[in-house]
């Protein structure tokens, strides 16, 4: 029985979660009050204790990437989230903002602290006014409270928090295209090294954290790292916010331990929509490896999901069932991607552009099965060969939906065409069947 | 000591210093990976992707090939280029494949065909054959980014070379990357085109055919141009260029490659300000003035004794032009003593002082002070000298460490410049003629250099608060005057104060070594006049010839001496067009432009920048030629026969080893009481603008520089003027009327372009620095 | 249109919150744009000025983001999620139903200027597919006919409220100034969390784990 575990989400239900007051009435600010008064390598050595690992993508251990941060160096240091939330079927964050903007707030107080850092940053995309909104009035109510600024909790700790809002772009959310954009330039991915711990925003050492991995923080310093780490699987600690959408009956966000699996999700959210069947999903949002049914029970955690040939990725799970044209999905990732491209490197730029030209093809039935192996050549073409790893997401799609549905793509053209009716799979199908 | 470090590259084993990139580490060994981004005067960008080789560390091999350009070796690297991997082989055709599919088969009709990296790379390390079927992007092409450079979005690859100079080398961001993904593509703010004087180089390191030039578009193929290495004649940067010259017509310069002076850039002037070589009114024939006046052409034979026989037994003066090479120059210091038995010889036609001409002899003629120092250098004082406009290459010099290390520069001068704010300089702002007040203030160390231009001669005493300030700090001096023959006419002689070497005039050890090269009895031993004073001596009826050698008596101090001087002498005038000269000389000698002659200029560093002929079979010939036929029609020969021989002879006087001239210090001058509307002058020429070797290009002349008359935010408010309200700039010689810029300029001081469009100061005010004008609003 | 000395003031506010100016770029073109509607070349050259850059810099840098326009958009910009799966799940029927209702293309403007129609990427959610953007606020769940209904009440001026978002949808230029970070007051009003965020939780209130 795997219990779920709302911590992050506990209170979303309550009207008012979101204000200062709201929070406040559920230990609100207590973490960041508590870990002032301990020393910043001990707030350090606590996290890496708890097994948080980040929850944007990669997974890289929190605590550590803290620990890379030079000390006694006599720089700047800065903290920068990454709340630019744009990886397709991703919808974890803004909600979590939303709900309750307050909990990053104090977790950055926590992670600025621990890091040395006297600014920081909160990076949110700029298609989400309400979210903006929420944010911005909580960093102000935080700053009244003395929270933020001057002498924080009265602690002689200074911290400036500053809200950056996005325009528009998809590759922000790497991390040195997040800091290129921050300061100002185009939203391009950066050479690494020097890696932001050393050399990140204004070229100095910066840590750059999804908003799921910050706001986590102030459970474990409230609850301990053994709390924490006793949620999830051996290497996969603490609970996450996993975010079904697509073909189920009730889509939405569950909160729960590392390594639950899709079957048992599923089950929660009361199924596949009536009538239909699961035909692929994906762990992690589009640039993780599709999966069928075969993986139902693959353990949703880091390592459960890269051994069976994909990502966790940021656990955005979207479903299809079997009214769902897999080479008219691929297609419009593959058109998400080459959008989203910065354009930097040649694979990514123009290896986008071919493939949405061949998929488009494919899609209106015209090709030949050699299309498949050229799409697959491509791939191979940019896969690890990009600047950064869009261009290895652009090939996740394409790769895998040929490893499983390569029939489908074939009965495109020997069919003439798309052999599915796009009608079938709206949400609106059944209503309008039974209209 | 350098760390070097030792990896395999393709089983080679190769040791080269710390820091070093894979990509030139295989270079080292004749290994080529194919490159475009790649470039090793910018900071890598590894954006094209297509130099990927595969990378192992003491066995730990990475997951995915390596971009070359980006990775520094490591001890115990080994990579594996296309040449042994099949995987880095694979990713550099792909990705060639990825470039290709979106550029357009225009190679037929690309000025780039025959020489592009693309071109020749495809073949390299290309498929043989597209698998692409679809439909390529297309963009309007070609689209002007300034008057002279082209861009066509369709075959560019996006390699950001162009940008990255732009802004990293020359800090002039007006290219950018526009757009994103498969739309990105060069461009410019719609209403700033690409004016930066170092726009030809994005032209140069394009690695494909984006970037054109107007004026070379559509006119040759490479492979139809003889290449000679040759050196720039347009300024004391001392480029070294490469000239392309196809059937006796130069059609391109570029850039040539000097690590220790230009690295591998020039400046927009000396690659495309050449047409002058081949205008219409090249003087081609000898010409003597007949007995009514007008110039008759004549043969050699009859010109030369005409000029002979004008200067025979007349007290004559020498005025050898600033563009003078080595070689000519010295033939000008050796005719004024042999021929003509006179030290009355200069090379300054401009503004001048005889403090100046104390201080070239005391502390520049044979100075060390070089580029490597500005490299060193813990700051950098600027004294009359803009870089940027008046030697564009040491504008890139400073650019360079002040970008890398902060390098501090401060500015003293009357008006904050362009250059100097991209140089992030400290502006001193002195009133025009108060330089030596503010020198005298400064603190450097002895790894601190000064860079003195040829206009601080036109403040009094600034020279001798520089020597001041030098002797009192350590700090080094060099001297940068703007014309590419200054600093080799110094140390050729050409000047009335010194003998070849640096020897002065004064030191009788000094005469004797030179009497004995030359095998004459004496050298004249009084110091000799300088240009303004042998006018002066033309019009006191004291001396009653001329030598000159391709001067502009606009660019004199003082028009109306030098213009009434040329007029009241016998002038023998060797030049390349008509002039000023010309028009008055009686015998008028054609001369060769630099692409049609050998020779060497002397760079301010005293580099020697030797060059070869580039256009074959021109019959002009070469000033010392000419003076040594003079020389030998006077009975008085100088026996310079050729280029090469002047050069031999002047090499064989080696340094001076005895005393230089001692330094007395000059006063500054009492700053005149300023009225009503009144303001002191001040003014520099900017590198774009119209001098007499940038006619004809009407392309580059397009991106100067707007012409406009600068004062202070308090003179605009008291004259009640904003931004683009027409000023007039009066004195009781004429008047300049040009629009307002307002910008941080000494209150007291009025500035205007010394020689642009609509603001020539010299010919219509007569003056350019330091004097009183009225400003009023127009 | 000019920028009057309070707009200045704005701006200068703007980059002061910033430990290097060449930051504030974002926010000063978001600035602009609640403005004068879109990034124009005025606006361009003034954030140029107050930055200390050249033209070009900042010129490249708003075309990089699509949110920055370069013409007008209408007082409602309205964006259709065609991402996988909001296309899947009816964004294709919307936008195709919409382009067809208004008589606009992708980027297009209807004559009176009331609404402009675009195709987005995903907007983070996902749990609310199909979803319609409205001056970048939400409208969850949307269908072909429940979109029509949506755009015809902005171009009759009463456009209901966001399913997620304040009370009632602000104008693109009001919108504008929130991303520019200028607080509009209206945190507090709407929502907390639509039901599909509370999915979890629910479930857990209810006692249901999930069976090993």
């Amino acid at each position: 029985m795997t219990t779920l575990t709302p911590v992050l989400s506990a209170h979303w239900d309550e009207k008012d979660s979101f204000t200062m007051a709201g929070y406040k009435r559920h230990d609100g600010y207590k973490a960041a009050e508590k870990a002032l008064k301990m020393e910043p390598d001990a707030v350090i050595q606590l996290v890496k204790d708890s097994g948080l690992r980040g929850r944007g993508g990669a997974g890289f251990p929190t605590g550590m990437k803290w620990g890379f941060i030079p000390q006694g160096d006599n720089k700047d240091h800065y903290l920068v989230v990454n709340a630019d939330e744009s990886e397709p079927g991703t919808c974890k964050d803004m909600p979590l903002l939303l709900a309750n903007p307050h909990v990053l707030i104090e977790g950055m107080i926590i992670a600025s602290y621990a890091i040395r850092a006297k600014y920081a940053f909160v990076y949110v995309r700029g298609e989400v006014t309400h979210v903006v909104r929420r944010v911005q009035q909580a960093i102000e109510d935080a700053y009244k409270a003395g929270y933020l600024g001057k002498n924080i909790f009265g602690s002689g700790v200074d911290l400036e928090l500053v809200l950056h809002v996005g325009a528009g772009a998809y590759i922000c959310g790497e991390e040195t295209a997040l800091l290129d954009s921050l300061e100002g330039f185009r939203g391009q991915p950066r050479l690494r090294p020097p890696f932001p711990a050393i050399a990140g925003l204004y070229a100095r050492p910066t840590v750059v954290n999804n908003v799921e991995s910050i706001s986590s923080v102030p459970s474990i310093i409230n609850n301990g790292a053994e709390w924490f780490s006793a949620m999830g699987t051996e290497k996969s600690k603490g609970m996450t916010i996993y975010s079904l959408s697509g073909h189920v009956t009730n889509p939405g966000q569950i909160e729960a331990p590392l390594g639950i699996t899709l079957r048992e999700l599923l089950d929660l959210a009361g199924g596949v929509r009536a009538g239909h069947e699961l035909k692929f999903w994906t762990p992690g949002g589009s640039s993780t490896p599709i999966f069928t049914a075969a993986q139902l029970d693959t353990p949703l955690d880091y390592e459960g999901v890269a051994a069976a040939g994909s990502m966790l990725g940021t656990k955005a799970l979207q479903i299809f069932d079997e009214t769902t044209c897999v080479v008219r999905a691929v297609l419009r990732w593959s058109e998400f991607y080459k959008h989203e491209s910065c354009g930097k490197c040649t694979p990514c730029r123009e290896g986008t552009y071919w493939l949405v030209q061949i998929l488009r093809d494919l899609e209106n039935g015209k090709g030949s099965e050699a299309d498949l192996d050229k799409l697959l050549d491509l791939c191979d073409n940019i896969l690890g060969r990009a600047f950064c790893a869009l261009g290895d997401g652009a090939t996740s799609p394409i790769t895998s939906s040929i490893k499983h549905f390569r029939d489908e793509y074939i009965a495109h053209f020997t069919n003439g065409g798309c052999p599915f009716d796009p009608h079938a799979s709206t949400l609106f199908a059944s209503a309008k069947a039974g209209a | 000591m350098v760390e070097m470090i030792t990896l395999v590259i393709d089983g080679f084993e190769v040791s080269v210093p710390k820091g070093t990139l894979v990509i030139r580490a295989a270079e080292k060994l004749g290994i080529q990976i194919p490159r475009f981004c790649d470039h090793p005067l910018l900071d890598p960008v590894g954006a094209c992707r297509q130099c990927l080789v595969d990378v192992e560390i003491n066995g730990r091999a990475f997951p995915k090939p390596q971009a070359s350009c980006t990775i520094p070796v490591e001890p115990g690297m080994i990579v594996k280029t296309q040449l042994t991997s099949p995987v880095a082989d694979k990713a550099q055709k792909g990705n060639m494949e990825f470039l290709l599919i979106n550029h357009p088969l225009d190679c037929p009709v690309c000025d780039k065909g025959g020489e592009c990296p693309l071109q020749n790379q495809a073949m390299s390390n290309g498929r043989g054959e597209t698998r692409f079927e679809g439909k390529k992007r297309t963009f309007e092409k070609p689209i002007n980014i300034s008057s002279q450079v082209l861009l066509d979005r369709e075959r560019c690859i996006l390699c950001a070379r162009c940008t990255r100079f732009s802004d990293q080398i020359a800090a002039d961001p007006f290219i950018t990357l526009n757009e994103r993904g498969a739309l990105q593509q060069v461009g410019i703010y719609e209403k700033q085109p690409f004016e930066s004087y170092f726009s030809g180089n994005t032209v140069q390191i394009c690695p494909v055919g984006a970037l054109t030039g107007a004026s070379y578009r559509f006119r040759a193929r490479p492979f139809d141009l003889v290449s000679t290495p040759s050196a720039c004649e347009h300024c004391a940067s001392g480029c070294s260029l490469r000239t392309d010259v196809r059937r006796g017509k130069t059609l391109r310069r570029l850039a040539g490659d000097d690590p220790d002076v230009n690295e591998e850039w020039n400046c927009d002037k000396g690659r495309w300000a050449f047409k002058y070589v081949t205008a219409a009114d090249r003087l081609t024939q000898p010409m003597v003035r007949d007995a009514s006046g007008d110039l008759q052409v004549a043969s050699w034979p009859e010109a030369i004794a005409a000029a002979a026989n004008g200067l025979r037994g007349k007290r004559a003066g020498v005025l050898v032009g600033g563009r003078a090479t080595v070689e000519d120059a010295y033939g000008y210091s050796k005719f004024a003593r042999v021929a003509l038995g006179t030290n009355d010889i200069d090379f300054r036609a401009r503004i001048t002082s005889n403090e100046e001409r104390e201080f070239l002899a005391a502390k520049v003629v044979g100075s060390k002070v070089t580029n490597a120092d500005i490299d060193r250098a813990d700051s950098i004082l600027l004294v009359g000298f803009e870089t940027e406009e008046e030697s564009p290459i040491v504008f890139l010099r400073v650019h360079k460490q002040v970008r890398k290390r902060g390098l501090k520069v401060t500015a003293i001068a009357s008006k904050l410049s362009t250059g100097n704010e991209k140089l992030k300089a400290t502006f001193v702002p002195v009133a025009p003629g108060a330089e030596a007040e503010a020198i005298a203030k400064q603190e450097l160390t002895p790894n601190s250099v000064i860079l003195v231009g040829e206009r601080a001669s036109e403040s009094a005493g600034a020279l001798s608060a520089v020597v001041a300030l030098a002797d009192r700090t350590g700090a080094k001096v060099a001297w940068i005057p703007r014309r590419a023959g200054e600093r080799g006419a110094l140390e050729a002689g050409a000047i009335g104060n010194l003998l070849p070497g640096g020897r002065p005039v004064t030191d009788a050890a000094a005469r004797a070594d030179v009497a004995t090269v030359w095998g004459i009895e004496r050298v004249p031993s009084e110091i000799g006049l300088s240009s303004d004073e042998i006018f002066a001596a033309v019009n006191s009826d004291q001396i009653h010839a001329l030598v000159v050698g391709g001067i502009d008596p606009h660019d004199a101090g003082n028009i109306h001496a030098t213009l009434s001087a040329l007029k009241g002498a016998f002038v023998v005038s060797l030049e390349i067009r008509p002039s000023e000269v010309t028009k008055i000389a009686d015998v008028v000698l054609p001369t060769a432009a630099v692409p049609e002659k050998s020779g060497s200029f002397m760079n301010w560093e005293g580099r020697a920048r030797a060059f070869e002929v580039a256009v074959p079979d021109s019959l002009n010939r070469s000033d010392v030629r000419i003076l040594t036929m003079i020389s030998d029609e006077l009975g008085r020969p100088m026996a310079l026969p050729t280029v090469k021989s002047a050069a031999r002879e002047l090499a064989s006087f080696g340094e001076w080893d005895g005393a230089k001239s001692t330094f007395a210090p000059f006063s500054s001058v009492k700053a005149p009481k300023i009225g009503a509307n009144q303001a002191l002058l001040t003014s520099w020429r900017r590198l774009l603008d119209e001098s007499s070797l940038q006619e004809g290009e009407d392309n580059l002349a397009g991106t100067a520089r707007k012409s406009v008359v600068v004062i202070s935010p308090k003179r605009a408010s008291s004259l009640g003027v904003v931004d683009g309200d027409a000023v007039r700039v009066s004195n009781d010689h004429g008047a300049v009327v040009l629009p307002v810029l307002v910008e941080a300029i000494h209150d007291d001081a009025v500035w205007l372009p010394r020689n642009s469009r609509g603001s020539h100061l010299l010919a219509t005010l007569g003056v350019a620095s330091g004097s009183l004008v009225t400003v009023v609003k127009d | 249109m000019a920028f009057t000395d309070q707009n200045i003031e704005v701006m200068d506010s703007i980059i002061k919150r910033y430990p290097r100016s060449r930051s504030a770029i974002m926010p000063l073109l978001h600035y602009v744009q609640s403005l004068e509607g879109y990034v124009t070349n005025e606006g361009i050259e003034l954030i140029a000025k107050k930055l200390e850059l050249a033209t070009a810099e900042v010129s490249a840098v708003s075309t990089f983001y699509t949110q920055y326009k370069r013409k007008s958009v209408g007082e409602y910009h309205v964006g259709v999620c065609t991402n996988t799966l909001c296309a899947v799940m009816g964004g294709d029927a919307i936008f195709a139903g919409l382009k067809d209702h208004l008589g606009v293309e992708n980027d297009g403007v209807t004559a009176d200027g009331k609404v402009s129609l675009e195709h987005i990427e995903c907007n983070a959610a996902c749990d609310y597919a199909p979803v319609v953007m409205a001056n970048w606020e939400f409208y969850d769940n949307q269908t072909v006919q429940s979109a029509k209904d949506l755009v015809d009440a902005m171009r009759a001026g009463n456009p209901p409220a966001p399913t997620r978002g304040p009370n009632t949808l602000p104008t693109w230029k009001e919108n504008s100034a929130v991303l520019a970070g200028l607080n509009d007051g209206r945190a507090n009003e709407g929502t907390q969390a639509g039901e599909p965020s509370l999915l979890g939780l629910r479930l857990s209130k209810e006692g249901k784990g999930a069976k090993a």
